[in-house]
């Protein structure tokens, strides 16, 4: 069932990597960020919000185009990242930010979410035992909204591996080096009698998928049993 | 005069509410009384440093710890006051153990063995140690709460209705660890409470507080009649 050329283990691995990556990177600043929405009121809050969850209402292809004029090699922050010897456009590197873009929104939705749920009476208290609010927010906030963090990492890990319209926008799909699972998928469509093998690789899709949902909505559970102290 | 361990002095308008109160307390129990809706817990927050006032001075043991005029205003992590709220707030992911170092490891003092063993065992905790906040009883709560407040070694105990969430029959249980921890640690204490028997039984003075102003103080006979 699963015999697939390498060309497609190589897709496999490549949409793994980039997901992997693209969470890792963005999850420091989406527990940040999600903070700052759940705990903090400045001005500007209401189109952060919004600029976040921008990439989830507008056409991936748009995301992507935008991504393209930002950060291609004659784009704005592209031109300047070359210049530190940082190439986005057509490498894996730049399905990464991508796939970050993309699945930024539900990742700091269920952490905004889950820190939301941290009581911040318990917050009080600590700092009445003497810590400070980066000690508060180690001891307390971030241990409590753990599940929550984890949830939303698999999740915007599952997300970033079905990414397909930004990325081949911006980094087109170039085998071996960002032709992911969807762009491979998309690309033995296009070929007559591709249909067998594509079928191979969306089972594969959703498997991971599915198994990706699963945890997150284990720890999900967990969340609650912690904050109730069981 | 002989100097006041407890001089405060402060303002705040909450909504439609103005709180303004000024009293003192020495190094015994000093009561907070009121009916609830008087004010005591925002005391409790302004004293504790979780809320600011507008105008005031707050001033504990010779160190001033919010003066609106001298701009001067503690964060609550550094005022070294062991509160305890009604609702205990133990921290659910943590075992009583690590709830008790909590304050000691935030305020970086060494490890007390015989400070940890005399605090478990004046409010006999010790058998609770290992076990997690959501598997104790609402009594064992509030003295773990206790032992937490105590052991990083306040300069004063702020206690915020720390019996209005038990019954009768568990009051009469925890009221005993009360008098001891008086007793026994003479660290200066407010006590808020709207009940007339804990404040009789604990405190040395009273401030009698209503719609956010005091209207009396003195000592516990101002509850006689």
């Amino acid at each position: 069932m699963l015999d697939l050329s390498p060309e497609e283990w190589t897709a496999v691995a490549l949409s793994l990597r980039v997901a992997a990556v693209a969470t890792a990177f963005s999850l420091p600043l989406g527990i940040a960020v999600a903070w700052l929405l759940a705990r903090k009121n400045f001005p500007g809050k209401a189109l952060l919000n919004a600029v976040i969850y921008l990439p989830l209402v507008l056409p991936p292809v748009v995301t992507g185009y935008l991504l393209l004029i930002a950060f291609g090699r004659r784009g704005i922050f592209g031109a300047w990242l070359e210049s530190v010897g940082i190439v986005l456009s057509f490498r894996w590197t730049g399905a990464v930010l991508a796939c970050a873009v993309m699945s930024f929104p539900l990742l700091v939705g269920a952490i905004r979410l889950s820190i939301e749920a941290v009581d911040r009476k318990l917050e009080d208290a600590a700092s009445t035992l003497g810590a400070n609010r980066a000690w508060t927010f180690a001891t307390v906030t971030l241990p409590l909204a753990l599940p929550g963090i984890i949830a939303g990492a698999v999740l915007a890990f599952a997300r970033a591996l079905g990414e397909f319209g930004a990325t081949i926008t911006f980094v087109s799909n170039i085998p071996g080096e960002t032709q992911t699972i969807s762009a491979a998928i998309y690309t033995l469509t296009q070929v007559p009698g591709g249909d067998a093998q594509a079928l191979k690789l969306v089972v594969i899709a959703v498997a991971i998928s599915l198994l990706a949902l699963i945890v997150s909505e284990w720890f999900g559970r967990r969340a609650g049993a912690r904050v109730h102290g069981a | 005069m002989v100097h006041d361990v407890i001089s405060v002095d402060i303002d705040k308008q909450l909504g439609d509410f103005a709180l303004s109160v000024t009293f003192q307390g020495d190094s015994g129990v000093t009561a907070l009384f009121g009916p609830s809706g008087s004010g005591k817990t925002s005391i409790v927050g302004m004293i504790a440093g979780l809320t600011k006032p507008d105008r005031g001075r707050i001033i504990i043991d010779g160190e001033t710890l919010f003066d609106s005029n001298g701009g001067i205003n503690l964060p609550a992590h550094r005022r070294r006051i062991g509160t305890v709220f009604q609702d205990g707030r133990l921290f659910p992911h943590m075992s009583v153990a690590r709830n008790l170092n909590y304050g000691r490891w935030m305020t970086g003092q060494p490890r007390d063995e015989a400070q940890f063993r005399h605090v478990t065992d004046l409010l006999d905790i010790a058998a609770l140690v290992n076990r997690r906040p959501g598997a104790l009883s609402g009594g064992e709560r509030q003295r773990v709460a206790l032992g937490r407040a105590l052991l990083m070694k306040p300069r004063l105990m702020l206690l915020d209705e720390p019996m209005a969430s038990l019954d009768a029959r568990r009051k009469s249980e925890i009221l005993p660890y009360f008098v001891r921890l008086r007793d026994e640690t003479k660290l200066p204490m407010i006590y808020v409470s709207h009940d007339p028997n804990e404040v009789k039984a604990l405190a040395s003075r009273v401030v009698l507080l209503d719609g956010g102003r005091v209207v009396n103080s003195g000592g516990v006979e101002l509850l006689s009649h």
